[in-house]
Protein backbone atom coordinates (compact mmCIF):
# COMPACT_ATOMS: atom_id res chain seq x y z
CA UNK A 1 0.00 0.00 0.00
CA UNK A 2 2.74 2.45 0.96
CA UNK A 3 4.51 1.82 -1.93
CA UNK A 4 1.77 2.32 -4.39
CA UNK A 5 1.45 5.79 -3.05
CA UNK A 6 4.94 5.93 -3.54
CA UNK A 7 4.86 5.18 -6.75
CA UNK A 8 1.89 7.57 -7.66
CA UNK A 9 4.07 10.58 -5.80
CA UNK A 10 7.07 9.36 -8.16
CA UNK A 11 4.99 9.27 -11.22
CA UNK A 12 3.87 12.55 -10.46
CA UNK A 13 6.92 14.02 -9.69
CA UNK A 14 8.70 12.33 -13.06
CA UNK A 15 5.52 14.03 -14.76
CA UNK A 16 7.16 17.40 -13.88
CA UNK A 17 10.23 17.26 -14.33
CA UNK A 18 9.64 15.96 -18.03
CA UNK A 19 7.61 18.90 -18.51
CA UNK A 20 9.50 21.56 -17.04
CA UNK A 21 12.77 20.94 -18.51
CA UNK A 22 11.48 20.17 -21.56
CA UNK A 23 9.47 23.70 -22.00
CA UNK A 24 12.74 25.50 -21.74
CA UNK A 25 11.13 28.92 -22.56
CA UNK A 26 8.84 28.40 -18.77
CA UNK A 27 12.56 28.22 -17.10
CA UNK A 28 13.47 31.06 -18.38
CA UNK A 29 10.48 33.00 -18.38
CA UNK A 30 9.87 32.52 -14.43
CA UNK A 31 13.03 33.85 -13.98
CA UNK A 32 12.85 36.86 -15.72
CA UNK A 33 10.27 38.79 -13.61
CA UNK A 34 12.54 38.18 -10.63
CA UNK A 35 15.59 39.34 -11.98
CA UNK A 36 14.18 41.89 -13.64
CA UNK A 37 12.72 42.87 -10.13
CA UNK A 38 16.53 42.69 -8.79
CA UNK A 39 18.05 44.71 -11.10
CA UNK A 40 15.84 47.34 -10.99
CA UNK A 41 14.84 48.17 -7.49
CA UNK A 42 17.89 46.37 -6.03
CA UNK A 43 20.62 49.11 -7.64
CA UNK A 44 18.03 51.74 -7.90
CA UNK A 45 17.07 51.87 -4.09
CA UNK A 46 20.52 51.10 -3.16
CA UNK A 47 21.44 54.10 -2.72
CA UNK A 48 19.12 55.69 -0.92
CA UNK A 49 17.71 53.07 1.54
CA UNK A 50 18.54 52.55 5.18
CA UNK A 51 16.48 51.31 7.57
CA UNK A 52 16.59 51.91 11.40
CA UNK A 53 18.07 48.89 13.01
CA UNK A 54 19.75 47.27 9.90
CA UNK A 55 23.42 46.58 10.22
CA UNK A 56 25.99 48.70 8.19
CA UNK A 57 27.42 45.80 6.58
CA UNK A 58 24.34 44.86 4.88
CA UNK A 59 23.18 47.03 1.62
CA UNK A 60 19.57 47.20 0.05
CA UNK A 61 20.37 44.73 -2.72
CA UNK A 62 21.06 42.07 0.10
CA UNK A 63 17.92 43.30 2.10
CA UNK A 64 16.06 42.76 -1.02
CA UNK A 65 17.70 39.24 -2.34
CA UNK A 66 15.94 37.05 -0.17
CA UNK A 67 12.68 38.64 0.03
CA UNK A 68 13.17 37.97 -4.02
CA UNK A 69 14.00 34.43 -3.64
CA UNK A 70 10.68 34.10 -1.23
CA UNK A 71 8.88 35.87 -4.34
CA UNK A 72 10.33 33.36 -7.01
CA UNK A 73 9.31 30.40 -4.53
CA UNK A 74 5.95 31.81 -4.46
CA UNK A 75 5.08 32.47 -7.82
CA UNK A 76 6.26 29.02 -8.89
CA UNK A 77 4.75 27.16 -6.09
CA UNK A 78 1.47 28.99 -6.55
CA UNK A 79 1.90 28.10 -10.60
CA UNK A 80 2.44 24.77 -9.74
CA UNK A 81 -0.57 24.24 -7.28
CA UNK A 82 -2.76 26.35 -9.63
CA UNK A 83 -1.39 23.88 -12.89
CA UNK A 84 -4.52 21.63 -11.89
CA UNK A 85 -6.65 23.52 -14.08
CA UNK A 86 -4.31 23.12 -17.06
CA UNK A 87 -4.70 19.65 -16.79
CA UNK A 88 -8.74 20.14 -16.22
CA UNK A 89 -8.64 22.51 -19.43
CA UNK A 90 -6.78 19.63 -21.31
CA UNK A 91 -8.49 16.86 -20.14
CA UNK A 92 -5.64 15.06 -18.23
CA UNK A 93 -6.94 15.47 -14.95
CA UNK A 94 -10.24 13.10 -15.89
CA UNK A 95 -7.21 10.28 -16.58
CA UNK A 96 -5.81 10.65 -13.08
CA UNK A 97 -8.88 11.24 -11.57
CA UNK A 98 -10.23 8.02 -12.78
CA UNK A 99 -7.39 6.02 -11.79
CA UNK A 100 -7.24 4.52 -8.22
CA UNK A 101 -4.20 5.87 -7.18
CA UNK A 102 -5.09 7.93 -3.77
CA UNK A 103 -6.14 11.40 -3.76
CA UNK A 104 -3.65 12.86 -1.09
CA UNK A 105 -0.61 10.92 -2.82
CA UNK A 106 -1.72 12.41 -5.97
CA UNK A 107 -1.37 16.35 -4.64
CA UNK A 108 1.94 15.19 -2.44
CA UNK A 109 3.53 13.98 -5.91
CA UNK A 110 2.02 17.50 -7.60
CA UNK A 111 4.06 19.03 -4.50
CA UNK A 112 7.23 17.39 -4.99
CA UNK A 113 7.50 18.61 -8.52
CA UNK A 114 6.90 21.78 -7.72
CA UNK A 115 8.43 22.33 -4.90
CA UNK A 116 11.67 21.04 -7.25
CA UNK A 117 10.92 23.11 -9.88
CA UNK A 118 10.89 26.11 -8.02
CA UNK A 119 14.14 25.35 -5.96
CA UNK A 120 15.74 24.95 -9.06
CA UNK A 121 14.37 28.60 -9.70
CA UNK A 122 15.30 30.18 -6.37
CA UNK A 123 18.77 28.46 -6.56
CA UNK A 124 19.20 29.80 -10.03
CA UNK A 125 18.23 33.32 -9.01
CA UNK A 126 20.52 33.06 -5.69
CA UNK A 127 23.30 31.90 -7.93
CA UNK A 128 22.53 35.03 -9.94
CA UNK A 129 22.66 37.59 -7.54
CA UNK A 130 25.78 36.44 -6.19
CA UNK A 131 27.42 38.11 -9.40
CA UNK A 132 25.36 41.29 -9.26
CA UNK A 133 27.10 41.58 -6.08
CA UNK A 134 24.95 40.00 -2.85
CA UNK A 135 27.56 38.47 0.06
CA UNK A 136 25.84 35.90 2.27
CA UNK A 137 26.68 37.28 5.65
CA UNK A 138 26.16 33.34 6.99
CA UNK A 139 27.38 30.51 4.65
CA UNK A 140 25.51 27.76 7.02
CA UNK A 141 22.54 30.01 6.31
CA UNK A 142 22.12 28.50 3.12
CA UNK A 143 21.29 24.92 4.78
CA UNK A 144 18.51 26.98 6.75
CA UNK A 145 17.93 28.80 3.72
CA UNK A 146 16.80 25.54 1.70
CA UNK A 147 14.12 24.80 4.73
CA UNK A 148 12.42 27.80 4.39
CA UNK A 149 12.25 27.25 0.96
CA UNK A 150 10.97 23.67 0.74
CA UNK A 151 8.12 25.55 3.60
CA UNK A 152 7.16 28.46 1.26
CA UNK A 153 6.53 26.06 -1.41
CA UNK A 154 4.80 23.34 -0.09
CA UNK A 155 2.40 25.53 1.44
CA UNK A 156 1.76 27.55 -1.20
CA UNK A 157 1.26 24.29 -3.73
CA UNK A 158 -1.17 23.25 -1.17
CA UNK A 159 -2.85 26.35 -1.14
CA UNK A 160 -2.75 26.57 -5.10
CA UNK A 161 -4.42 22.75 -5.55
CA UNK A 162 -6.70 23.98 -3.12
CA UNK A 163 -8.20 27.14 -5.01
CA UNK A 164 -7.42 24.81 -8.15
CA UNK A 165 -9.23 22.38 -7.30
CA UNK A 166 -13.66 24.87 -6.68
CA UNK A 167 -12.65 26.90 -9.67
CA UNK A 168 -14.13 25.21 -12.64
CA UNK A 169 -12.18 26.72 -15.81
CA UNK A 170 -8.65 28.65 -16.61
CA UNK A 171 -10.78 31.83 -17.15
CA UNK A 172 -10.42 32.95 -13.05
CA UNK A 173 -6.71 32.52 -13.28
CA UNK A 174 -5.43 36.38 -13.87
CA UNK A 175 -7.88 37.17 -11.19
CA UNK A 176 -6.30 34.75 -8.71
CA UNK A 177 -3.03 36.47 -9.40
CA UNK A 178 -4.19 40.17 -9.24
CA UNK A 179 -6.70 39.40 -5.94
CA UNK A 180 -4.60 36.62 -3.81
CA UNK A 181 -0.66 36.20 -5.16
CA UNK A 182 -0.30 39.95 -5.45
CA UNK A 183 -0.98 41.15 -2.26
CA UNK A 184 0.54 37.85 -0.59
CA UNK A 185 4.01 39.02 -2.45
CA UNK A 186 3.54 42.88 -1.77
CA UNK A 187 2.50 42.46 1.34
CA UNK A 188 5.18 40.22 2.88
CA UNK A 189 8.15 42.52 3.15
CA UNK A 190 10.02 41.80 -0.26
CA UNK A 191 10.62 45.49 -0.85
CA UNK A 192 10.87 46.85 2.55
CA UNK A 193 10.78 46.24 6.01
CA UNK A 194 6.96 45.04 7.64
CA UNK A 195 7.95 47.41 10.36
CA UNK A 196 7.29 50.54 7.99
CA UNK A 197 3.85 49.61 7.57
CA UNK A 198 1.37 51.41 9.62
CA UNK A 199 -0.10 49.39 12.35
CA UNK A 200 -3.73 48.41 10.68
CA UNK A 201 -1.26 46.62 7.57
CA UNK A 202 0.91 45.58 9.87
CA UNK A 203 -1.56 43.04 10.99
CA UNK A 204 -2.16 42.01 7.18
CA UNK A 205 1.18 41.39 6.80
CA UNK A 206 1.05 39.49 9.55
CA UNK A 207 -1.35 37.59 8.41
CA UNK A 208 0.32 36.71 5.14
CA UNK A 209 2.76 33.46 5.71
CA UNK A 210 4.75 34.24 2.90
CA UNK A 211 6.00 37.65 5.57
CA UNK A 212 7.34 34.44 7.77
CA UNK A 213 9.20 32.86 4.93
CA UNK A 214 11.13 36.02 3.24
CA UNK A 215 11.80 36.95 7.35
CA UNK A 216 13.18 33.50 7.62
CA UNK A 217 15.36 33.14 4.59
CA UNK A 218 16.77 37.18 5.47
CA UNK A 219 17.77 35.46 9.11
CA UNK A 220 19.17 32.66 7.36
CA UNK A 221 21.07 34.20 4.68
CA UNK A 222 21.66 37.75 5.47
CA UNK A 223 21.36 37.56 9.65
CA UNK A 224 18.50 40.26 9.98
CA UNK A 225 15.64 39.55 11.07
CA UNK A 226 12.15 41.18 12.65
CA UNK A 227 10.67 37.99 13.74
CA UNK A 228 12.80 35.41 15.70
CA UNK A 229 13.62 32.05 13.03
CA UNK A 230 11.90 29.35 15.12
CA UNK A 231 8.76 31.41 15.13
CA UNK A 232 8.96 32.20 11.64
CA UNK A 233 9.92 28.16 11.08
CA UNK A 234 6.88 27.14 13.51
CA UNK A 235 4.64 29.46 11.50
CA UNK A 236 5.43 28.48 7.99
CA UNK A 237 5.51 24.83 8.75
CA UNK A 238 1.93 25.01 10.17
CA UNK A 239 0.98 26.67 7.43
CA UNK A 240 2.86 24.29 5.15
CA UNK A 241 1.04 21.32 7.10
CA UNK A 242 -2.29 22.63 6.78
CA UNK A 243 -2.70 23.65 3.39
CA UNK A 244 -1.37 20.03 2.34
CA UNK A 245 -4.22 18.51 4.22
CA UNK A 246 -6.55 21.25 3.51
CA UNK A 247 -5.43 20.79 -0.84
CA UNK A 248 -5.53 17.68 -0.49
CA UNK A 249 -9.16 17.45 0.74
CA UNK A 250 -10.69 19.80 -1.73
CA UNK A 251 -9.05 17.78 -4.86
CA UNK A 252 -10.39 14.63 -3.32
CA UNK A 253 -13.74 16.50 -3.49
CA UNK A 254 -13.78 17.59 -6.77
CA UNK A 255 -15.41 16.27 -9.49
CA UNK A 256 -14.37 16.34 -13.16
CA UNK B 1 -22.29 -11.78 -12.10
CA UNK B 2 -23.26 -9.07 -14.38
CA UNK B 3 -20.36 -7.07 -15.63
CA UNK B 4 -22.44 -3.52 -15.44
CA UNK B 5 -25.41 -3.53 -13.57
CA UNK B 6 -27.30 0.34 -13.57
CA UNK B 7 -30.65 0.88 -11.39
CA UNK B 8 -32.78 3.86 -12.04
CA UNK B 9 -29.76 5.81 -12.38
CA UNK B 10 -30.46 9.84 -12.01
CA UNK B 11 -28.37 12.92 -12.34
CA UNK B 12 -29.65 16.21 -12.10
CA UNK B 13 -27.74 19.60 -12.85
CA UNK B 14 -29.16 22.35 -11.57
CA UNK B 15 -33.02 20.70 -11.86
CA UNK B 16 -32.55 19.18 -15.14
CA UNK B 17 -32.54 16.04 -15.73
CA UNK B 18 -29.29 14.62 -17.59
CA UNK B 19 -29.94 11.23 -16.79
CA UNK B 20 -33.41 9.80 -16.21
CA UNK B 21 -33.82 6.77 -14.17
CA UNK B 22 -31.54 4.64 -16.29
CA UNK B 23 -31.56 0.76 -15.81
CA UNK B 24 -29.43 -1.71 -18.19
CA UNK B 25 -27.35 -4.50 -17.50
CA UNK B 26 -24.44 -5.51 -19.39
CA UNK B 27 -23.34 -9.33 -19.58
CA UNK B 28 -19.75 -10.06 -18.76
CA UNK B 29 -17.59 -9.93 -22.74
CA UNK B 30 -20.31 -8.24 -24.21
CA UNK B 31 -19.95 -4.80 -26.52
CA UNK B 32 -22.69 -3.27 -25.21
CA UNK B 33 -24.07 0.11 -26.98
CA UNK B 34 -25.68 3.61 -25.32
CA UNK B 35 -26.87 5.33 -28.63
CA UNK B 36 -28.66 8.11 -28.72
CA UNK B 37 -27.64 11.89 -30.16
CA UNK B 38 -25.48 14.30 -28.32
CA UNK B 39 -26.44 15.59 -25.06
CA UNK B 40 -28.61 12.80 -24.21
CA UNK B 41 -26.86 11.79 -21.19
CA UNK B 42 -24.85 8.99 -22.63
CA UNK B 43 -21.04 10.57 -21.50
CA UNK B 44 -23.09 11.83 -17.87
CA UNK B 45 -23.94 7.94 -17.58
CA UNK B 46 -20.49 7.33 -18.16
CA UNK B 47 -18.91 9.79 -15.77
CA UNK B 48 -21.07 8.18 -13.39
CA UNK B 49 -20.51 4.78 -13.90
CA UNK B 50 -16.47 5.07 -14.09
CA UNK B 51 -16.41 7.68 -10.59
CA UNK B 52 -16.17 10.87 -11.94
CA UNK B 53 -19.59 11.92 -11.13
CA UNK B 54 -21.79 11.48 -8.09
CA UNK B 55 -25.49 10.15 -8.91
CA UNK B 56 -28.04 12.45 -7.87
CA UNK B 57 -30.28 9.09 -7.50
CA UNK B 58 -30.00 5.42 -8.24
CA UNK B 59 -27.63 2.86 -7.69
CA UNK B 60 -24.91 0.79 -9.86
CA UNK B 61 -22.79 -1.70 -9.83
CA UNK B 62 -19.42 -2.35 -11.82
CA UNK B 63 -17.61 -5.66 -12.15
CA UNK B 64 -19.60 -6.37 -8.91
CA UNK B 65 -18.26 -3.50 -6.86
CA UNK B 66 -21.07 -0.50 -5.60
CA UNK B 67 -19.76 3.05 -7.90
CA UNK B 68 -20.75 5.04 -4.63
CA UNK B 69 -18.96 2.72 -1.69
CA UNK B 70 -16.09 1.28 -3.46
CA UNK B 71 -15.15 3.97 -5.39
CA UNK B 72 -11.09 2.72 -5.66
CA UNK B 73 -12.43 -1.30 -6.51
CA UNK B 74 -14.23 0.16 -9.67
CA UNK B 75 -11.60 2.77 -10.55
CA UNK B 76 -9.19 -0.70 -10.22
CA UNK B 77 -11.80 -2.82 -12.40
CA UNK B 78 -12.33 -0.16 -15.11
CA UNK B 79 -9.94 1.34 -18.66
CA UNK B 80 -11.73 4.83 -19.65
CA UNK B 81 -11.24 6.09 -23.19
CA UNK B 82 -12.58 9.73 -23.04
CA UNK B 83 -14.90 11.36 -25.45
CA UNK B 84 -12.20 14.63 -25.57
CA UNK B 85 -8.35 13.73 -25.64
CA UNK B 86 -7.05 12.89 -21.94
CA UNK B 87 -3.21 12.53 -23.04
CA UNK B 88 -0.28 15.07 -21.31
CA UNK B 89 0.64 16.42 -25.38
CA UNK B 90 4.45 17.18 -23.90
CA UNK B 91 4.91 13.29 -22.86
CA UNK B 92 5.84 10.70 -25.54
CA UNK B 93 3.05 7.86 -26.55
CA UNK B 94 5.39 5.59 -24.19
CA UNK B 95 6.18 8.12 -21.49
CA UNK B 96 1.74 8.41 -21.46
CA UNK B 97 2.05 4.64 -20.93
CA UNK B 98 4.33 4.36 -18.59
CA UNK B 99 2.74 7.13 -16.26
CA UNK B 100 -0.84 5.22 -16.41
CA UNK B 101 0.49 1.88 -15.91
CA UNK B 102 2.56 3.43 -12.96
CA UNK B 103 -0.34 4.98 -11.29
CA UNK B 104 -1.95 1.64 -11.55
CA UNK B 105 0.82 0.23 -9.82
CA UNK B 106 1.89 -2.10 -12.30
CA UNK B 107 5.90 -3.25 -11.24
CA UNK B 108 8.90 -2.48 -14.08
CA UNK B 109 8.39 -6.11 -15.87
CA UNK B 110 4.78 -6.40 -16.23
CA UNK B 111 4.97 -2.11 -17.42
CA UNK B 112 7.29 -2.59 -20.23
CA UNK B 113 5.63 -6.20 -21.67
CA UNK B 114 2.06 -4.91 -21.45
CA UNK B 115 3.29 -1.52 -23.38
CA UNK B 116 4.97 -3.43 -26.17
CA UNK B 117 1.41 -5.01 -26.36
CA UNK B 118 -0.97 -2.57 -26.10
CA UNK B 119 1.29 -0.81 -29.30
CA UNK B 120 1.34 -4.03 -30.96
CA UNK B 121 -2.07 -4.09 -30.67
CA UNK B 122 -2.58 -0.41 -32.19
CA UNK B 123 0.05 -0.59 -34.47
CA UNK B 124 1.49 2.49 -32.86
CA UNK B 125 5.34 0.85 -31.88
CA UNK B 126 6.77 3.10 -34.23
CA UNK B 127 5.44 6.55 -32.64
CA UNK B 128 5.87 5.70 -29.29
CA UNK B 129 8.56 8.03 -28.76
CA UNK B 130 6.63 10.84 -30.45
CA UNK B 131 5.44 13.75 -28.38
CA UNK B 132 1.69 13.46 -28.26
CA UNK B 133 1.01 16.86 -29.67
CA UNK B 134 2.60 15.48 -32.74
CA UNK B 135 0.15 13.01 -33.14
CA UNK B 136 -2.71 13.11 -35.51
CA UNK B 137 -6.38 12.77 -33.92
CA UNK B 138 -6.97 9.47 -35.04
CA UNK B 139 -3.29 8.39 -33.31
CA UNK B 140 -4.42 10.12 -30.56
CA UNK B 141 -7.22 7.86 -30.32
CA UNK B 142 -5.59 4.23 -30.33
CA UNK B 143 -2.85 5.36 -28.08
CA UNK B 144 -5.86 6.46 -25.56
CA UNK B 145 -7.40 2.92 -26.62
CA UNK B 146 -3.82 1.41 -25.76
CA UNK B 147 -3.59 2.95 -22.48
CA UNK B 148 -7.33 2.24 -21.44
CA UNK B 149 -6.18 -1.17 -21.56
CA UNK B 150 -2.99 -1.16 -19.15
CA UNK B 151 -3.98 -2.54 -16.60
CA UNK B 152 -5.80 -5.40 -18.06
CA UNK B 153 -9.12 -3.72 -17.03
CA UNK B 154 -12.26 -5.99 -16.71
CA UNK B 155 -14.50 -3.15 -18.14
CA UNK B 156 -13.84 -0.97 -20.54
CA UNK B 157 -15.80 2.12 -21.38
CA UNK B 158 -15.73 3.95 -24.83
CA UNK B 159 -16.76 7.04 -25.19
CA UNK B 160 -17.70 7.96 -28.60
CA UNK B 161 -14.55 6.53 -29.48
CA UNK B 162 -14.51 7.54 -33.73
CA UNK B 163 -15.94 10.64 -33.14
CA UNK B 164 -14.54 13.39 -35.43
CA UNK B 165 -12.47 10.55 -37.00
CA UNK B 166 -12.77 9.92 -41.01
CA UNK B 167 -14.00 6.71 -42.30
CA UNK B 168 -10.86 4.61 -42.86
CA UNK B 169 -9.34 5.25 -39.20
CA UNK B 170 -13.20 4.63 -37.87
CA UNK B 171 -12.57 1.34 -39.68
CA UNK B 172 -9.08 0.79 -38.05
CA UNK B 173 -10.38 1.47 -34.74
CA UNK B 174 -14.03 -0.56 -35.21
CA UNK B 175 -11.10 -3.41 -35.48
CA UNK B 176 -9.25 -3.06 -32.99
CA UNK B 177 -12.07 -2.78 -30.28
CA UNK B 178 -13.35 -6.30 -31.39
CA UNK B 179 -10.23 -7.67 -31.63
CA UNK B 180 -9.57 -6.81 -27.84
CA UNK B 181 -13.21 -8.11 -26.89
CA UNK B 182 -11.75 -11.35 -28.58
CA UNK B 183 -8.26 -11.85 -27.33
CA UNK B 184 -8.48 -10.49 -23.85
CA UNK B 185 -12.13 -11.09 -23.56
CA UNK B 186 -12.94 -7.67 -22.23
CA UNK B 187 -16.36 -6.42 -21.71
CA UNK B 188 -16.94 -2.91 -23.92
CA UNK B 189 -19.43 -0.44 -23.10
CA UNK B 190 -19.24 2.51 -26.06
CA UNK B 191 -21.38 5.15 -26.02
CA UNK B 192 -22.14 6.51 -29.81
CA UNK B 193 -24.65 8.87 -31.72
CA UNK B 194 -23.13 6.52 -35.23
CA UNK B 195 -25.43 3.94 -36.02
CA UNK B 196 -23.55 2.05 -38.32
CA UNK B 197 -21.04 1.99 -34.89
CA UNK B 198 -23.38 0.44 -33.01
CA UNK B 199 -24.74 -1.55 -35.19
CA UNK B 200 -21.42 -2.93 -36.79
CA UNK B 201 -20.58 -3.54 -32.77
CA UNK B 202 -22.75 -3.99 -30.08
CA UNK B 203 -24.11 -7.30 -29.43
CA UNK B 204 -26.77 -5.30 -27.61
CA UNK B 205 -27.49 -1.84 -28.07
CA UNK B 206 -29.75 0.82 -25.87
CA UNK B 207 -31.32 3.69 -27.40
CA UNK B 208 -30.76 6.84 -24.98
CA UNK B 209 -32.67 10.26 -25.82
CA UNK B 210 -33.23 13.16 -23.31
CA UNK B 211 -31.93 11.03 -20.59
CA UNK B 212 -34.45 8.36 -20.81
CA UNK B 213 -33.78 4.68 -21.98
CA UNK B 214 -36.06 4.06 -24.46
CA UNK B 215 -35.84 0.28 -25.52
CA UNK B 216 -32.69 -2.22 -25.08
CA UNK B 217 -32.21 -5.49 -27.50
CA UNK B 218 -29.57 -6.76 -29.86
CA UNK B 219 -29.37 -4.49 -33.05
CA UNK B 220 -31.52 -7.26 -35.40
CA UNK B 221 -33.94 -7.87 -32.86
CA UNK B 222 -34.30 -3.31 -32.67
CA UNK B 223 -34.12 -3.73 -36.98
CA UNK B 224 -36.91 -6.24 -36.79
CA UNK B 225 -39.25 -4.20 -34.72
CA UNK B 226 -40.10 -2.54 -38.14
CA UNK B 227 -41.39 -5.44 -39.58
CA UNK B 228 -38.65 -6.27 -42.05
CA UNK B 229 -36.87 -4.99 -45.32
CA UNK B 230 -38.36 -2.20 -47.25
CA UNK B 231 -38.47 -2.95 -51.48
CA UNK B 232 -39.19 0.39 -52.68
CA UNK B 233 -40.55 -0.51 -56.34
CA UNK B 234 -41.48 2.15 -59.18
CA UNK B 235 -44.41 0.57 -61.61
CA UNK B 236 -46.69 1.42 -64.11
CA UNK B 237 -49.35 2.07 -64.03
CA UNK B 238 -48.74 2.48 -59.94
CA UNK B 239 -52.76 1.03 -59.82
CA UNK B 240 -52.57 -2.41 -61.29
CA UNK B 241 -49.10 -3.19 -59.27
CA UNK B 242 -50.15 -2.41 -55.92
CA UNK B 243 -53.34 -4.06 -56.70
CA UNK B 244 -50.96 -7.49 -57.42
CA UNK B 245 -48.52 -6.55 -54.59
CA UNK B 246 -51.10 -6.99 -51.89
CA UNK B 247 -52.38 -10.25 -53.17
CA UNK B 248 -48.52 -12.00 -51.80
CA UNK B 249 -48.63 -13.52 -49.26
CA UNK B 250 -44.98 -12.63 -48.85
CA UNK B 251 -45.66 -8.92 -48.19
CA UNK B 252 -46.18 -7.90 -45.08
CA UNK B 253 -47.40 -4.35 -45.68
CA UNK B 254 -48.16 -2.16 -49.10
CA UNK B 255 -47.96 1.81 -48.93
CA UNK B 256 -47.57 4.21 -51.37
CA UNK B 257 -45.69 7.59 -51.83
CA UNK B 258 -43.75 9.28 -53.77
CA UNK B 259 -44.77 7.63 -56.88
CA UNK B 260 -43.10 4.42 -54.80
CA UNK B 261 -44.50 1.76 -53.19
CA UNK B 262 -43.20 0.24 -50.83
CA UNK B 263 -43.30 -3.51 -49.73
CA UNK B 264 -42.34 -4.42 -46.25
CA UNK B 265 -41.25 -8.12 -46.46
CA UNK B 266 -38.45 -10.33 -44.57
CA UNK B 267 -35.18 -11.21 -46.39
CA UNK B 268 -35.93 -8.60 -49.48
CA UNK B 269 -32.85 -10.15 -51.56
CA UNK B 270 -34.61 -13.24 -51.37
CA UNK B 271 -38.39 -11.08 -52.85
CA UNK B 272 -36.44 -9.71 -55.68
CA UNK B 273 -36.15 -12.93 -57.87
CA UNK B 274 -40.21 -13.76 -56.94
CA UNK B 275 -41.03 -10.22 -58.33
CA UNK B 276 -39.02 -11.19 -61.22
CA UNK B 277 -41.57 -14.67 -61.90
CA UNK B 278 -44.63 -11.71 -62.21
CA UNK B 279 -46.36 -12.30 -65.79
CA UNK B 280 -46.02 -8.17 -66.36
CA UNK B 281 -48.00 -8.94 -69.60
CA UNK B 282 -50.50 -10.28 -67.88
CA UNK B 283 -51.10 -8.70 -64.88
CA UNK B 284 -51.20 -5.39 -67.32
CA UNK B 285 -48.19 -3.41 -65.76
CA UNK B 286 -44.75 -3.03 -65.78
CA UNK B 287 -41.81 -2.54 -63.02
CA UNK B 288 -39.07 -0.17 -63.91
CA UNK B 289 -37.42 -0.16 -60.89
CA UNK B 290 -36.10 -2.51 -57.71
CA UNK B 291 -34.37 -0.36 -54.66
CA UNK B 292 -34.00 -2.97 -51.10
CA UNK B 293 -33.47 -0.90 -48.00
CA UNK B 294 -32.12 -2.86 -44.92
CA UNK B 295 -33.45 -0.84 -42.05
CA UNK B 296 -30.72 0.83 -40.01
CA UNK B 297 -31.09 1.62 -36.48
CA UNK B 298 -31.70 5.31 -37.38
CA UNK B 299 -35.22 3.85 -38.65
CA UNK B 300 -35.84 2.52 -35.45
CA UNK B 301 -34.68 5.55 -33.83
CA UNK B 302 -37.25 7.61 -35.84
CA UNK B 303 -39.56 4.98 -35.40
CA UNK B 304 -39.49 5.02 -31.41
CA UNK B 305 -38.50 8.76 -30.98
CA UNK B 306 -40.48 10.60 -34.14
CA UNK B 307 -37.41 12.15 -36.01
CA UNK B 308 -34.13 11.45 -36.78
CA UNK B 309 -30.38 11.53 -34.73
CA UNK B 310 -29.50 14.24 -36.87
CA UNK B 311 -32.18 16.17 -36.87
CA UNK B 312 -32.60 15.93 -32.77
CA UNK B 313 -28.51 16.65 -32.89
CA UNK B 314 -29.58 19.73 -35.14
CA UNK B 315 -32.07 21.14 -32.54
CA UNK B 316 -30.14 20.56 -29.91
CA UNK B 317 -27.39 22.59 -31.36
CA UNK B 318 -30.33 25.91 -32.03
CA UNK B 319 -30.53 25.70 -27.95
CA UNK B 320 -27.25 25.34 -27.42
CA UNK B 321 -26.88 28.75 -29.59
CA UNK B 322 -29.46 30.13 -28.15
CA UNK B 323 -28.03 29.68 -24.48
CA UNK B 324 -24.57 30.93 -25.92
CA UNK B 325 -27.08 34.45 -26.82
CA UNK B 326 -28.53 34.59 -24.17
CA UNK B 327 -25.13 34.56 -21.73
CA UNK B 328 -23.81 37.52 -24.09
CA UNK B 329 -26.75 39.32 -23.59
CA UNK B 330 -26.09 39.49 -19.36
Amino acid sequence: MVSKNLETIYVMWLREMKRFFRAKSRVVGTLAMPFFFLLAMGFGLKPSFNFPGMPQNINYLDFLVPGIIGMTMLFNSMFAGISVLWDKEFGFLKEIMVSPAKRPAIVLGRIAGGVTTALFQGFLLLIISLFLGFHIVNPFGIFLAFIFMILIGIGFIGFGVAIASVMEDTQGFSLIMQLIVFPIFLLSGVFFPVSNFPSWLKIIALADPLTYGVDGLRGALINFSQISLPLNLIILSLFAFSMVVFGSWLFSKSQV
Amino acid sequence: MLAIEVKNLTKEFNGLKAVNNVTFEVKQGEIFGLLGPNGAGKTTTVKMLTTLLKPTKGKANVWGYDILTQRDEVRNSIGIVFQEPALDNRLTGYENLDFHARLYGLNKTKREKRIKEVLDLVELQDKAKVLVKNYSGGMQRRLEIARGLMHYPKVLFLDEPTLGLDTQTRRHIWDYVLKLNQKEGTTIILTTHYMEEADFLCQRTAIIDFGKIIVNDTPFNLKNILGGDVLSIEAEPAKEAFNVFQEFSWVKKVSQHNGFIDLTVEQGEKKIPLLMKIDQKEKGFEIKSVNLRKPTLEDVFLHFTGRTIREREASQSEKNKMMMRGRFKR
